[in-house]
């Protein structure tokens, strides 16, 4: 395995000082990505998967758990000593322009890890090395970030996140803003990356046609937590976790005459304040009973892990939605 | 009536190596109480539109011929004093980065108490405004979020409150660039289903830019498709999607991950680059990439009329 993961948790302070209290981001995670992996991060707006991806990449500080990358540990490293990691580690964030120093030329962008770093390099050549796997003509290495369409900035992060080598590369929706041509060329690139270098990926987002076709494995998030995990083409033929069935009933398709056939959730999100007891899900499932309210559900399976006290069979479809007494 | 025409707009940035033809004869209108989508190659100049109707072109930037017409009034002729008046309450925006929209330092009920200045209400009665407004866009907790600053939401609340922001005031026409792009699937269509039903409720009509074509097919009744600054199609979205005539269409559905028929690493893409804008060739603006290319092509394309309110500039298509 090349990353391990193991009940983490990050808990962010909230309120003022007499109501000082913490909220649960992620709520105790636990999975592996293996070398030349995909695994793929899908669920709700807010239910953390990037402060997850922030923590797996030390960004983010933990408040329980373990983290081993390449069969190390590594959620104690501080300051300097997480250094070597990020080599190996690399994180491609979500705002294509923004996460590009605007006063730097892209052959310092994409060089600048060797600098951080400290490794001897020919910069000159690494520049146009970099920039042509990523299928950028040298021209480009003059540029500034704002002279650089959506597409070309992805790949400009592309670049630099490649740079040392690593053996895991951390994606943050690395296609969003992009049409679909250059978003195919973006995500053939990091999988052509795959296949020689051996790069496992994780990959966070909304697209769940990307996640279908891109990723080897999936894990749907709700509150911080795995409710969902498995095998992507299981779990997208018969998603066996009610939210996940939501989510993937949710997918709009690009025909206009397409019958949809959704599964709707009720309105309310619930607040990470005030979590939901028994399964945390109950509020806003469907199919919850009354059990669900109570006795919250322990994910079950080895590779294919279920957080439900009443999983899907395939092709369920939603009763009757009843007001429950609160 | 229409709501906004725009007939013939060009647009050009200068820039060192020459003038940047970012706009060319750009045509089509947005009807009252209607839905129209943008979709095109990133770069084609979706953005560059709305900053020119918006007046809000860069400074290197110009309108370089032709009109927009927004309830009448030609938007170019308008002072800056005009315009400023008619952003927020007439033509509301929603951008992809929601940080745009909000405030860093001022919580999120102060700027949607702050944005109601006009409307004549009691402080009460903004802030009970702001709270249903957040509610509908299914913010937990709408009375705490009030005291709450934007970086304490996630990306995708933070987007929901920008939208609840842009749609507080009723404006006559909604233009939204990539507003669904950081929200997740179920989020997406309800906000897609929002939009319909604030535009049903209070009779907007809606300028909708995305990339995700499942969401223009669900969301739009019209469909504009760019090409390098050039509108190469336009038709209902059951024309456009269901019977494309211009092969940049064509090829831009065909990559869409969601109609590939079975499951590949090896997504569809379209071979070659967009032209340098500088410098455009004189025929078809698609010919370098074009898969039905003949000698024809070399020639400007007319824009030919494939069935009624569907048209496509290309070479090969007879009605
Ligand atoms: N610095 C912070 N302080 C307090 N709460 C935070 C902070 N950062 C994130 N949160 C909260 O943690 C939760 C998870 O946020 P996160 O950004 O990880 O979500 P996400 O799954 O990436 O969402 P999206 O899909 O919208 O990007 C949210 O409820 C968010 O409000
Ligand atoms: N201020 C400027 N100066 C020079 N060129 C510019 C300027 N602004 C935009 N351009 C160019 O105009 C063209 C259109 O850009 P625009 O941002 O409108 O594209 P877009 O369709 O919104 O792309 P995306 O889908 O990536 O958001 C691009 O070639 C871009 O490089
Ligand atoms: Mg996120
Ligand atoms: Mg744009």
């Amino acid at each position: 395995m090349i990353l391990s993961v193991r009940d983490l948790q990050v808990s962010f302070p909230v309120g003022r000082l007499m109501s000082r209290s913490a909220i649960l981001g992620v709520a105790g995670v636990s999975f592996d990505i293996a070398a030349g992996e995909t695994f793929a991060l899908v669920g709700e707006s807010g239910s953390g998967k990037t402060t997850l991806a922030r923590a797996v990449n030390l960004l983010q500080p933990i408040s329980a758990g373990e983290i081993t990358f390449d069969g190390k540990r590594i959620d104690g490293l501080r300051g300097a000593d997480t250094k070597p990691l990020r080599r190996e580690m690399a994180m491609m964030f979500q705002d294509p322009v923004g996460s590009l120093s605007p006063r730097m030329q892209v052959r310092d962008i994409v060089t600048e890890p060797f600098r951080v770093h400290g490794v001897e390099a020919d910069l000159r050549a690494e520049a146009d090395r970099l920039l042509s796997l990523v299928g950028l003509s040298g021209d480009f290495a003059n540029r500034f970030p704002h002279q650089l369409s959506g597409g070309q900035a992805r790949r400009v992060g592309v670049a630099r996140a490649i740079a040392l080598n690593p053996k895991l590369i951390i994606a943050d929706e690395p296609t969003a803003g992009l049409d679909v041509s250059v978003q195919g060329e973006v995500l053939n690139l990091l999988n052509e990356l795959r296949e020689r270098l051996g790069l496992a990926m994780l990959i966070i987002t909304h697209n769940l046609h990307v996640v279908h076709h891109v990723a080897d494995r999936m894990a749907v998030m709700y509150l911080g937590r795995f409710v969902e995990t498995g095998e992507t083409e299981a779990i997208f033929q018969a998603p066996a976790h009610p939210y996940t069935a939501a989510l993937l009933s949710a997918n709009p398709e690009p025909d206009p005459d397409k019958a949809k056939d959704r599964i709707s959730l009720p309105a309310e999100v619930p607040s990470l304040l005030a979590r939901p007891t028994g399964c945390e899900f109950h509020t806003r499932c469907p199919w919850a009973q009354a059990r669900c309210r109570t006795e919250a559900p322990a994910a079950q399976g080895t590779d294919r892990r279920i957080a439900c006290h009443f999983p899907l069979s395939p092709g369920a479809r939603p009763p009757a939605f009843k007001e429950t007494a609160p | 009536m229409t709501v906004l025409s725009i007939q013939n707009l060009n647009v050009t940035f200068s820039t060192e190596g020459g003038d940047l033809h970012a706009l060319k004869d750009v045509s089509f209108e947005v009807p009252e109480r209607r839905i129209v989508g943008i979709v095109g190659e990133s770069g084609c100049g979706k953005s560059t539109l709305i900053n020119a109707i918006l007046g809000l072109l860069a400074d290197n930037g110009r309108v370089s011929g032709g009109e927009m017409m927004f309830q009448g009034r030609d938007l170019s002729r308008l002072s800056p004093r005009e315009m400023t008046a008619l952003r927020g309450p007439q033509i509301a925006t929603v951008f992809q980065d929601p940080m745009g929209a909000l405030n860093p330092v001022i919580s999120v009920g102060r700027q949607m108490t702050n944005i109601q200045y006009r409307s004549g209400l009691s402080k009460a009665e903004k802030a009970e405004r702001a709270v249903a407004m957040l509610r509908r866009v299914r913010i937990p907790d709408p009375e705490a979020a009030l005291a709450r600053f934007p970086h304490q939401f996630s990306g995708g609340m933070k987007q929901r409150i920008a939208i609840a922001m842009a749609l507080m005031m009723e404006p006559a026409l909604l233009i939204a660039d990539e507003p669904t792009t950081a929200l997740d699937a179920t989020l997406e269509v309800a906000t897609i289903e929002l939009l319909q039903e604030l535009q049903a409720q209070i009779g907007c009509s809606v300028l909708f830019i995305s990339h995700h074509l499942g969401v223009i097919a669900e969301l739009c009744e019209d469909v504009v498709v760019m090409y390098a600054g050039e509108v190469v199609e336009r038709g209902t979205t059951r024309q456009v999607f269901n019977s494309s005539r211009h092969p940049y269409t064509e090829r831009l559905l065909d990559c869409d991950p969601a109609r590939q028929s079975s499951r590949t690493r090896h997504l569809p893409t379209i071979p070659g680059e967009i032209p340098d804008l500088r410098a455009r060739p004189p025929g078809c603006i698609f010919a370098p990439r074009c898969h039905r290319r003949a000698p024809v092509c070399d020639t400007p394309p007319p824009e030919e009329t494939v069935q009624s309110g569907h048209v496509a500039r290309c070479h090969m298509v007879t009605p």
